[in-house]
């Protein structure tokens, strides 16, 4: 067989990969497009079973006793005189254009309200899943075959870890750090320090999630046929690990991570709270405390589109990380 | 809100590398069945474990830290944190086990008529998981709590209805994975009937995990359900709630810590007994 030949067969081999890659992705991002509609049908018809006229609502709620002109005029403004057909449609083609309305306890536009509030949860949540990623390798490669010992603080570790709750975790780092060694603010402040207590909260339990699926797969993989052939070229016990079994054991745990991200922003609305953190989290549970019904649209609809994105992104890197998926 | 798949895939793992045979109880899963029995004795009778009254206040006595007469302190009205520690695992449980029943009920009917139904059913609940698992976490929750208004009951439902399309997966995944093994091949080819096989081979053997799951779910189950009343939204704080206590030891952290220590201990125990005695279920059950 000569190098051109090889050359010639490979390349329509690549060419139907990055096909079939482009045909999966554009799946996904169709898929997408239907949960994103689906998730605004379910949030507008749902919204109707809230007792109470919408106008009011908008006004501020029965306890603004607004005038009958006035409840008219939001009526009109916001298309309550329409049929409920008309309105759907309406609230389809304002979500669809990024209109989330104004907030009924804050008269700002929903849009730019939450936009400035997405890059705090995002870089609370991105620098979380980072450290609970850094934790969870750590512990899992340290103590996974290891001695009898270790192995069992490592899952214990692992087990205490993911059955610890956000506010209670919180509450407990507030009171190490903050209250008793006074090393760092029970309020996050805006500086990296304040960062500090919020991302360890929310890492910590996630880590024991990943951490206990690493542990699974990294057994699996240190007893895989390539594991041994590597053992039997010489490589040594820790080049077998981290080189080897680690690729293999990252897997379960990217496929997570949409799951992951779900995790984080739940934690979000506990840890920003209690932190009292400006975030996403935070605009969202003061919005149903309120029944600030257009901002909770507006945060279900960007956490539905980010999820979405999240789990797309995990489905090509999983590709990408694993070579059997590549076919 | 579906750590539960979590174990789910750690579990598929451990079965692929099939273990061997454990089928004595670890020390671990022995304490982990002692307290959960202690809570359960509490949920129970609750007078049993603890004379004192929970909502008899003595301000003259309050902010007590722990000591032998009130091991756990006593909180701003001076009631013993103890007492209502004990008193409260009624209804911290009584929550839990609702909220898992609902879910395990709504994720059975889905995952079964998903995995019965023939392909367009099952793409349709497909869609409609898909649709949920875009809420994730508390967001559905919450979302529920907008519509219905907060309060316990709403709390128990909302809990409920986010964590059904977790067992939903779980239970689709293991009924089709029943149909499609070899015995359920072999009564087929044998002639039997439909029905015999529903009934015989993928009914039991799709439900066999349910108590493991259900071990397993109520532990989170309490976990989410309290951190919806230490949010606010549940169960409010004169009531001896475990997420209510911790809440309204917020406030005096600083000089209380015992306030919020050790309603948040038990929640704690709780999952983590929760999830230890499941695993173990899950390990036996799997064996037969």
């Amino acid at each position: 067989m000569t190098p051109g030949s090889t050359s010639e067969t490979r390349a329509p081999a690549r060419r139907s990969r990055a096909g079939a890659l482009a045909l999966r992705l554009t799946g996904r991002l169709a898929g997408g497009v239907f949960v994103l509609w689906a998730v605004a049908t379910l949030t507008f018809f749902a919204i109707r079973l809230i007792p109470g006229d919408p106008a009011q609502a908008v006004l501020g709620g029965p306890g603004s006793q607004a005038s009958e002109e006035a409840l008219a005029a939001a009526r009109a403004e916001y298309g309550l005189d329409q049929p409920i057909l008309v309105q759907y449609l309406l609230q389809l083609g304002r979500l669809a254009t990024g209109d989330f309305g104004s907030s009924y306890s804050l008269r700002t536009e929903v849009a730019p309200l939450l936009l400035s509030q997405l890059s705090g949860t995002l870089l609370l949540a991105g620098l979380s899943l980072a450290i609970a990623w850094l934790l969870a390798l750590l512990v899992a490669t340290w103590t996974t075959r290891g001695t009898r010992a270790a192995e069992w603080v490592g899952s214990g570790l692992e087990i205490v870890g993911a059955g610890l709750p956000h506010f209670w975790l919180a509450t407990l780092v507030i009171l190490v750090f903050s209250v008793g060694l006074g090393w760092l603010p029970p309020i996050s402040t805006p500086g990296p320090l304040g960062l500090v207590l919020p991302v360890l909260t929310l890492a910590v339990p996630l880590a024991g999630f990943l951490g206990q699926v690493m542990r699974e797969s990294l057994l699996d993989a240190l007893d895989s046929p390539y594991a041994l052939s590597a053992r039997a070229r010489g490589e040594s016990e820790t080049g077998v690990r981290l080189v080897h079994a680690l690729r293999h054991a990252a897997l379960p745990g990217i496929s997570l991570s949409g799951w992951a991200f779900g995790y984080l922003i739940s934690g979000a609305v506990v840890v920003e709270t209690i932190f009292a953190r400006p975030g996403l989290g935070r605009t969202l549970l003061n919005a149903v405390t309120l029944r600030d019904v257009p901002v909770v649209i507006g945060v279900v609809m960007i956490v539905a589109l980010t999820y979405i994105l999240v789990t797309v992104l995990t489905d090509l890197l999983g590709r990408i990380v694993d070579p059997t998926a590549r076919a | 809100m579906s750590a539960l798949e979590v174990e789910a895939v750690a579990d598929r793992l451990a079965t692929h590398r099939s273990a061997g045979p454990r089928h004595r109880f670890g020390f671990g899963e022995i304490l982990a069945a002692l307290f959960l029995l202690f809570v359960l004795v509490a949920a129970i009778a609750p007078a049993l474990l603890s004379p004192t009254d929970p909502l008899a206040i003595d301000p003259g006595d309050a902010f007590s830290p722990p000591s032998l007469a009130q091991i756990f302190g006593t909180d701003e009205s001076g009631r013993n944190i103890y007492s209502r520690v004990v008193h409260g695992a009624a209804s911290s449980l009584v929550i839990g086990v609702s909220a898992t029943v609902i879910g395990l009920g709504l994720g059975v009917l889905l995952g079964v008529v998903a995995g019965l139904g023939g392909r367009v059913v099952d793409f349709g609940v497909n869609r409609l998981l898909e649709v949920l698992f875009a809420l994730p976490g508390l967001l559905l929750a919450l979302f529920l709590i907008v519509v219905i208004g907060p309060g316990v009951v709403t709390t128990t439902l909302a809990v409920g209805i986010s964590t059904a399309p977790g067992y939903a997966r779980i239970i689709r995944a293991q009924l089709i994975a029943v149909r499609s093994s070899a015995y359920v091949e072999a009564a087929t080819v044998q002639g039997r009937g439909r029905w015999w096989i529903l009934r015989r081979h993928l009914l039991p053997n799709t439900l066999a995990p349910l108590l493991a799951l259900g071990t397993l779910g109520v532990g989170q189950a309490i976990v989410w359900a309290s951190a919806l009343s230490f949010l606010g939204l549940g169960a409010v704080p004169p009531s001896p709630e475990w997420g209510a206590m911790l809440a309204a030891g917020r406030t005096y952290l600083s000089s209380a810590w015992w306030m919020s220590v050790f309603p948040g201990l038990f929640i704690v125990l709780t999952a983590v007994c929760a999830t230890v005695l499941g695993r173990g279920v899950q390990r036996r059950t799997r064996q037969r």
